[in-house]
């Protein structure tokens, strides 16, 4: 059956990766190429690298680090901060990018999402959605990295994401983020309850039972962290252990010991199937 | 060399690197002019089954490419160019596709068992082994897809369950391969699929290992 997926997200800072797990067996901590090879060795089901570059001259960085992560990095992986519009899209995509994920862009030119859509199909458009929880209820969205009001209502913002094309959302709690008190669970609720693309939820895992209460009451499709994996507080492996005695659907780890390794030899030819699903 | 062809849609660039990463050399099929000396094919796909069928006529292919499939040399279809190897879609009903397969693709629907796209890393079984899959256990690829194939048992080299609905991720006949999930993006597991269908090219080339 279809896995819950484990998404590690990385930020990269003029083509370095400034925040990720520092793995003892890398000589290189900030290669972007090592730090993706790390994590698909321990198991991550999807990588996002979120480009904190502050300036825009520096976007060309990017796209050559994205370049590099695609020649020897064969799972799924998003690129997202500061996507301004279509060209970003063609450039990222063209350099190996699976998914390019659009935060405030997408709230001040919501036909960015559409055209996107059209162009590279629903599957390669991410809407990143900031929310915050109001007093009087509901939620909020944030952008310019939770800076800035935009008054639109968290779920209604999600549904037109939607409409207009996107694939998937990654659902970001601000009052969460950060925190590792474990995912805003009512806020991933309330969205699920109101579309049919995918969730991915982020901000505030602590533990791999945030990841389990995720999966579990917030229906979420995936679970994105970054502190939990990158101080190396639960591996990968830890998490997935964890999720599947508990009855949640994970892809096993172990599987990515290295693609240059010599095949197993040959089973035999009365093996038969065992039916498993 | 293995001709990977560009209809217009999508990143068909994964499918190139992965290829390259292997030490295989590719080339990218954007004309039918360049399909010569071309010992192995294969159509990648994202985007809707009209753009596929579209983007090969536009671009003169689809003929050709139809040929090359009957013609018995290697073709692997990945994704929509699965989808693209059978009879038509309800995606784009009156739509033909390529026609090397009998079927149509049906699309999944919403419910409470799953959302559309089937997107992430679900398992195969499989039915029949073969030289580009082996019998596996926990075999996990990466699919993106909202419509589907149903089993056949005549060409299933491997089913998926999503949403409650069996359906092929694998197809074979004769030298035709399709496989709904992405090999290029499913880790060591998919690039060994991929390996595997060089090596059926290799053997073609090197004339031997037929089988």
């Amino acid at each position: 059956m279809l896995t819950k997926r484990l998404i590690p997200c990385l930020d990269v800072k003029d083509g370095r990766v400034v925040k990720g797990q520092q793995f003892v067996n890398l000589k290189d901590q900030g290669d972007p190429v090592e730090m993706a090879r790390a994590y698909n060795q321990a198991g991550a089901d999807e990588l996002v690298f979120l480009d904190i570059t502050a300036t825009r001259e520096k976007r060309e960085i990017m796209r050559e680090m994205v370049l590099k992560v695609a020649e020897c990095l064969f799972i799924p992986f998003t690129v997202g901060g500061g996507i301004a519009g279509i060209e970003d899209f063609r450039s990222l995509i063209s350099a190996g990018a699976d998914k390019i994920s659009i935060n405030s862009a997408a709230v001040r030119t919501p036909g960015l999402i559409s055209r996107a859509a059209e162009r590279f199909g629903s599957q390669a458009v991410v809407v990143a959605i900031d929310g915050r929880r109001r007093n009087s209820g509901g939620w909020k969205v944030l952008i310019s990295g939770g800076t800035e009001e935009t008054g639109l209502e968290l779920v209604d913002w999600a549904q037109e994401a939607q409409e207009r094309g996107a694939g998937e959302l990654l659902l970001t709690s601000m009052d969460r983020d950060g925190s590792r008190d474990g995912y805003d669970l009512e806020m991933l609720k309330a969205v699920n309850q109101a579309v049919s693309i995918p969730v991915i939820a982020s901000g505030g895992a602590g533990s791999p039972e945030h990841l389990y209460q995720a999966f579990a009451e917030g229906k979420a499709d995936a679970a994105l962290a970054a502190s939990i994996w990158h101080q190396d507080i639960y591996s990968i492996k830890e998490c997935k252990n964890y999720l599947a005695e508990r009855g949640i659907p994970v892809r096993p780890v172990g599987e990515e010991s290295g693609e240059e390794k010599e095949e197993k030899e040959e089973e035999t030819l009365e093996e038969k199937n065992d039916g498993r699903e | 060399m293995i001709g990977v062809i560009d209809y217009g849609a999508g990143n068909l660039g994964n499918v190139a690197r992965a290829l390259n990463y292997l030490n295989c050399r590719t080339r990218i099929i954007g004309e039918p002019d360049v399909l010569s000396g071309i010992a192995g094919l294969v159509l990648p796909g994202v985007g809707s089954f009209a753009s596929g069928v579209e983007g090969l006529k536009q671009r003169e292919l689809f003929r050709p490419v139809k040929n090359y499939i009957f013609s018995g040399r290697p073709f692997l279809g990945i994704c929509l160019g699965m989808q693209l190897l059978f009879q038509e879609s309800r995606e784009n009903t009156g739509l033909r596709g390529l026609g090397a397969f009998p079927g149509r693709c049906e699309k999944f629907s919403p419910g409470e068992s799953g959302k559309v796209p089937h997107m992430g890393w679900n398992n195969l079984r499989v039915e029949n082994k073969n030289s580009l899959l082996q019998q596996e256990d926990k075999l996990y690829l990466y699919f993106v897809h909202s419509y589907y194939l149903p089993v056949n048992p005549k060409i299933v080299l491997a089913s998926t369950v999503y949403g409650g609905q069996r359906f092929m991720s694998a197809v074979n006949r004769e030298r035709v391969w399709g496989l709904q999930p992405h090999p290029e993006k499913s880790g060591s597991r998919g690039l060994k699929i991929l390996r595997n269908f060089v090596e059926v090219v290799n053997g073609d080339s090197n004339s031997s290992n037929r089988s």
